[in-house]
Order: C-alpha cells, then structure tokens, then sequence
C-alpha cells in the first residue's frame, strides 16, 4: 500500500525551498499495522452506516444499513446497463482527457518557449481559465442536447487550463545555465526543445495531467447527471428521481471506485514516466 | 514607455478577440449564437434593473453566501483535521484509505444523496459546496503538515515550545504554501458545486438563472448569465490570488532569494 | 554542568540493529568550553541528540544541570549546523529570537531587552526586522546564536555550526564564540570535525571513536585564553596541539569500541 496520500502540488508551490527530508522508512511490521489500520477505518464507516438508520439517527429511505447497499451493488454488477453505464463514463473521460492534454501541451510549450506570445496571452489565459466550465452547461444542452458532444465540450475546457498552465510554469522553469550551455553547443531549436525544454516541462506536464484528470471525471459526470448525457452519473440521477436510495448510493460507490481507479492508474503513468526523471534530479542537485 | 508596453501586451489580445467576436456574429442568425451587440443590450435589463432588487444582487448574493459558507467551513475543518491527520501516524493510518475512497468520488454525485437529507434549500447547497472543497484541502494541509522540516521541529522541541506553540507558529505557517494551494482548488471546486447544485435544484442563485434562462430559450439572457458566471469564477480568483500573495510573502520572498543564490 | 554517564544507543529496526554509541562516557564542568571531535560517522550528531533529550538513549544518563534528561531539557540551547533550516522563515529575524521567550512566559519588555541584547551580541541590531532568507548564511548562523544566548541557556550545545560557511566568515564565528563564552560564561559543548577549530575554540577536547562509539581520549589545550587568529594559529603549541589530535583523529577512524576493547 503506498503510504503516501496523495496530493497535487499548485503551481510553483510542488518544489519546497526547505531542503527536502528524506522519509522515514516504515518498517516490515510497521506496514501491517498500516494495512490493518486501514482496513479498520473502512469497516468502521461501514459499521456506522450499518447502524445509523436502525436506531432511528436518520430515516432509512435516507441512508439504508450498509448490508442493503452492499446487496444493491452486489445487484448491479449484474446488469449490463451498468457496465455500459461504465464504458460511456470512461469513454467520454478518456477522450476528453486526451484531447485537452495533447492541446494543452502543444500550446503550453508554444506559449512558454516564446516570450512575446507568452505576454501577450497571459491575461486572457488568466481571464479565461477561472471561468467555471459548468457555466457552459446551459449552451451545450442547447446545441448538442443530452449527448456525449455536450460532455466533452465541458470536460475539453475544464482539463485543458490545467494542462496549459502547469506547462507554461514548466517550460518557465528550465535552468538559465542549462539552455545557455545547450546554445552554446548549438543546439537545433528541436534540439533544446527535446533535450533541455521537454524534460524540465515534463514534471509538471504530468501534475497538470493529474490534476485534469480528476477534473475531467467531475465534469464528465456533471453532465450525466445535469444534462443526461449517458454514464453513470444518469443511472445515479435516474436512480434518485425513482427513489431507489440503496441503489442510488450503490451507483456513487462505483463511481467512488471509478474515481479511485483514475487516480491509481494516473499516479502509476507518472510515476512510470517520471521514473528517470526523479533519480536524474536528485544526482543533479546533490 | 515601459508601462505602456506592458499594458499593450495586457490588453492586445482581449481587444482583438472581442472586436472579433463582435464582428463575426455582427449579423449572426444563429439562434444559439447571437450578436455580442444582442447580448450586451441584453445585459442591463437582464441583471441591474431593480437596484437592490435586481438578479445581480438577489441571485448573485444567494450564490456567494453559499459559496463563502461552504468554503470557509470547509477550510476550518480541513486544516484542523488535516493537521490532526499529518502529526499522528496511526490517525492517518486508519483515515487513508477511508479519505481516498471518498475523496475520488466526484463532488456533483453527492448533490442527489445530500438533498436527502438536507432538502433542496441552502443547507443542502453549502454541504454540498463544502464536501467538494474539502478533499483539496484536507490532503494538501495533511501532506504539507508531514513535510515540516525535521531540523525546525527539533528546534521547536529543544526550545521546549508548547504543542499550542509549536501547532501555530511552526507547523501551521510551514505547511501554509502547502494548504494555501488546496484551497485555491478548492475554491474552484466549490464554484462549480454551487453552480452544479442551484442547476439541480433551486429557487434562486446564478446558476438557478441561467438555467431558467435556457428552459425559456432567453437565449441573449443566457449568454448574460454565462458571462456573469465566468465574471464570478474570475473575482473569486483575484480575490484568493491577492490573499494568497499576501499570506505567502514570505514564502516568495525566500523562493526568489534561493533561486538567486 | 552537563553529565553523560555510559551511554548508549542502538538503533533497531525489524531485522536489523546498528550500534552507534557504546559507552560514552564524559562530564563537562560549569563554564567549560569543551569541543567534541570524530571522524565522520563517529556516533556526534546522535550522541548531541540524546544529551539535546531530542532522542532517548538505550541504556545510560545525561543530566544537565543536575537534572536528568528525559525530554529537551531545561537551561539547554542548541545551535544547529542547518542555520538555515533551524530559522523560521516566516518570521522576522526579532521574532526568531523572541519566540523562546515567549514559552518562558517573560514580559514582553524584558523579552524584547533580551532580544535587542543577543542581537547586539552578535552585531546584527541593524537586521532585526528582516527576514532570514535576506540575510548571508554567516549572518543567519549568528542570528541562531543570538536566539540561543538571549534563551540564557546554562549549557549551549553546537553541532557543527559553521560547517556550511566560508573560510572567512568562519573564522569571525569563531571569534565570536569564543568572546560570548567567556563574557556569558555559559557552558559550551561544541560538535566539529574541524581539527584546527576545536584546537582554536576548546579548553578540552573530546575525542571519539568510530562507531559503535566510545570516548576515545581527552586533551587539555593550555593557549592562553586570549585567542586571536593570526598569533593563536602561529603559537609552537597550537602546532603541537594540531599535530596531537590529528594523529589521534587518525587513529580513531580505525579504533571502535570493538577494536580497543578486543
């Protein structure tokens, strides 16, 4: 189990001008205690949940005992509805995702590597990227109505400042001395893109990535549930408005687990990519 | 002459894009897409008409109520708890998987489930704003509260500060870069939250309106409301950005000084 | 003032344990400066911890003023070779220095006399309201100084402080060490493995061996007490002192417990 929760850094913020202190390193034993800690917070929520309806603390239509949910779930892992449910949540995810990565980055490395174009954009990056993509919902119901289109409009938006701006802070941040040394060995300009700028950008590139990651997921579902496109976050609306409250919980689970599921496969992408990455940084700055 | 370069560089852009935009859909027919000129008549009977009665104050102020509410409680009750998480090992332990269980189930889900237990009034809106804010911050403050140098907790130790002491003037002020950042997710989080909740279920708020807007095919009226919406997210985050800066200074001040060195 | 009284420490994990200290052994008399030399991996920055009550030792004593350590002790400062990682950064250079006082629960003017005195001391009245990182590495490792003597420590406890200083910026720290120990008489314990400093600095040094650890031999330095860096460093018996400890320094790098005692 990686006992480290999981955070993303702000931009400018992830590196600590402390000098970084190296991790304790947890014991054999110490990680099962984790482990079964762990699994003991869990069954408590679990527990709790079990109980708070049967003793009158808040109404069973609200909240059914854990058994009942655990039933729903173990019910809808039956119906390919569900599965479909599933594949359109990731579909839309996935897509959105990359397109407002590739995007992001492309223009990131555009705006970061050249200074004027840069400047020149910098505000109405920053007038733009505030702007909450849900502000968009009412437009895209109305052109593309309840389909994937209108997904990903909101998602591509959402996702792709993130990019953007961790890959301008990161192409920013390539060492002076580093691209004066890659000119003075004459570089091409492809040359300092792949050798100098690409691997500095790359960190944050992937931070940005992460933190888009999570955000396209939000906004994929927001669109299921408020316009209806098809995905989980419609069976959870539909579930609500039948008033079938075991299965609406049992679907924000699996939605719970799908978010999860994001979150572990990106941190292994970064963590796979980085790889080099980290080990080249920490020679260098010792 | 400097100044006046930079005010180039800072306006150019938005000019250009906003002549252009008003000249592309100068005779726009489309009704998803109508004129800037349309939209921008639109806007003053839209929201100012009314003084203190207008949508601007009474949809606007309903929205910011329930943001700040959300966000404010939300920020309390992650830093303490996040502080609590990050010094006690074995608290963490137990909490961990719990929290990234939680944590990854997007926010606009627990729209349905809060409203059962909270109606579909404010108190539904601010937990709902709140539990979406909570996750950024609560991971960042635990992740910031762990990474306090070891070399300022032994001076702290050796110099026998109170845990009271040592919670507020060490681990809190050296996590703040840390929780600060969360918060600013948060922030975005939670606009979109209570935009998502008013579109839900509302009688009043921003993004109550808008919607209205689109059910009525108001369609210069939408396009108000969105712009309204992004002017939001926009001062929300000059606001945060002027806080930030201020509460960092010392934080961008050692950075400068470091990448000087 | 400062005993430690056969001490050891063992660090354990799940299947492994590393013996860093034996059985250290020393005492340090009130108003003593005393250096603490080893080689590089000879148990100092985890003996400083114990007697610092930063870390409990596995078997064996510290007292500190005739009090046994079990957590950081009272009347106990410590400067640490970090300068720049001991400072808070989000407090002015005044604050840094008072923040000790205020855990004494001192009044606010003598807290504040206090500081404008330690600050004086080290000669850094003028920087008081700036921050750490505006200040040298030198200066901010005076400002640590200043905290510890306006703390009115009975023991002052170095680790290395000026390890990550230049040459000349280190000599005038030591000069300044030396001249508050003999106006403050505050008893001093000062880590190095800078063979020449302890020589310059110490009235006795310590000498430990590798790890696992025990005191390996003591030296008195008889210079006179006015020390000064030109005539000090040329005096016959600095040399002899210099060339004594380096030999034994040498000798260390080989000698552990397990060597001597087998």
């Amino acid at each position: 189990m990686s006992t480290r929760l999981d955070v993303v850094p702000a931009v400018g913020v992830e590196a600590s001008a402390f000098t970084p202190v190296p991790r304790r390193r947890f014991r054999a034993r110490g990680r099962v205690t984790n482990v079964l800690l762990g699994c003991a917070g869990l069954l408590s929520v679990a527990l709790v949940a079990q109980f708070l309806a049967p003793l009158g603390i808040v109404r069973e239509q609200d909240l059914p005992p854990t058994t009942v949910i655990m039933a729903a779930l173990a019910g809808l892992l039956g119906e390919s509805t569900m599965w479909m449910a599933v594949y359109d949540t990731i579909y839309v995810w996935a897509i959105g995702l990359a397109v407002a990565s590739v995007a992001g980055v492309v223009v990131g490395i555009l705006l970061g590597s050249i200074e004027p174009l840069r400047r020149a954009t910098s505000s109405t990056v920053e007038f733009l990227r505030p702007i909450p993509s849900v502000a968009l919902v009412p437009l895209v119901v109305l052109v593309f109505g309840p389909r994937y289109e209108s997904a990903l409009v909101l998602v591509i938006y959402a996702a792709f400042w993130q990019v953007l701006v961790q890959t301008v802070y990161g192409v920013a941040d390539v060492d002076p001395v580093v691209a004066d040394t890659a000119r003075s060995y004459r570089f091409s300009r492809w040359g300092v893109m792949r050798y100098v700028i690409w691997p500095t950008a790359l960190p944050f590139v992937m931070t940005g990535i992460r933190l888009a990651a999570t955000v396209a997921l939000v906004l994929t579902v927001t669109a299921q549930l408020i316009i209806g496109t098809p995905g989980l976050g419609q069976s959870i609306a539909q579930a609500e408005s039948g008033g079938a409250n075991a299965r609406m919980y049992a679907l924000v689970l699996i939605t719970g687990l799908l978010g999860l599921a994001v979150n572990i496969v990106v941190r292994l992408v970064e963590k796979r990519v980085l790889a080099w990455h980290m080990s080249f940084r920490k020679d260098a700055s010792e | 002459m400097k100044t006046l370069q930079s005010i180039g560089y800072i306006l150019a852009l938005p000019v250009v894009l906003l002549t252009t935009w008003w000249i592309v859909s100068y005779d726009s027919t489309n009704v998803y897409f109508p004129s800037l000129q349309r939209i921008l008549a639109a806007f003053p009977a839209t929201w100012l008409d009314g003084g203190g009665e207008s949508r601007l104050v009474v949809d606007g102020f309903a929205s910011i109520w329930r943001l700040l509410f959300g966000f404010v409680a939300a920020t309390v009750i992650a830093v303490s708890l996040g502080t609590l998480i990050g010094l006690l090992p074995r608290v963490r332990a137990f909490c961990e998987p719990t929290l990234e269980l939680f944590r990854a189930i997007p926010g606009p889900v627990l729209v349905p489930i809060i409203g059962l237990f909270a109606g579909i009034g404010d108190t539904m809106k601010i937990i709902v704003v709140l539990l979406g804010c909570l996750w950024p911050i609560l991971l960042n403050t635990v992740e910031g509260v762990r990474a306090v140098d070891s070399v300022m907790i032994d001076t702290a130790r050796s110099y026998r500060l109170s845990a009271r002491r040592r919670i507020f003037t060490l681990i809190l002020p050296a996590a703040s870069p840390q929780i600060l950042a969360g918060m600013r997710q948060g922030l975005s989080v939670g606009i979109i939250l209570m935009v998502i909740s008013e579109m839900f279920a509302a009688t009043n708020g921003l993004g109550f309106s808008v919607v209205q807007f689109q059910r009525n095919f108001a369609l210069p009226e939408m396009w108000t409301g969105i712009i309204v919406l992004g002017l939001l997210g926009l001062v929300a985050s000059v606001v945060f950005q002027y806080f930030e800066s201020h509460s960092l200074r010392w934080y961008t001040g050692m950075r400068r000084a470091a990448r000087d060195a | 003032m400062l005993e430690v009284t056969h001490m050891q420490k063992i660090y354990r994990t799940a299947d492994t344990s590393f013996e860093a200290l034996r059985d250290v052994h020393f005492t340090v008399a009130p108003g003593e400066f005393v250096c603490l030399v080893g080689p590089s991996g000879s148990g100092k920055t985890t003996l400083l911890k114990c007697m610092a009550g930063l870390m409990k030792p596995s078997a064996g004593s510290v007292r500190v003023a005739d009090k046994a350590v079990s957590g950081p002790p009272e009347g106990l400062a410590l400067v640490f070779q970090e300068y720049g990682r001991s400072l808070f950064p989000w407090l002015r250079i005044a604050e840094n220095v008072e923040l000790p006082l205020k855990e004494l629960r001192l009044p606010k003017k003598e807290r504040l006399a206090r500081v404008a005195e330690a600050l004086a001391h080290v000669g850094l009245e003028n920087s008081a309201r700036s921050y750490p990182w505006q200040l040298s590495g030198g200066m901010q490792q005076r400002v640590a100084i200043a905290r510890a003597i306006a703390y009115r420590p009975d023991v002052l406890l170095m680790d290395e402080p000026f390890a990550a200083v230049d040459a000349q910026t280190r000599a005038e720290l030591e000069d300044l060490v030396r001249t508050i120990w003999r106006d403050l008489k505050i008893t001093t314990l000062f880590v190095t493995h800078d063979i020449d400093e302890a020589v310059y600095l110490a009235e006795r040094v310590i000498v430990l061996s590798s790890t696992p650890t025990i005191v390996q031999r003591e030296m008195i330095v008889d210079l006179p007490a006015e020390r000064d860096q030109l005539s000090t460093r040329s005096l016959p018996r600095f040399s002899e002192l210099r060339h004594d400890l380096y030999a034994e320094i040498q000798k260390a790098k080989t000698h552990s417990a397990l060597t001597i005692t087998a």
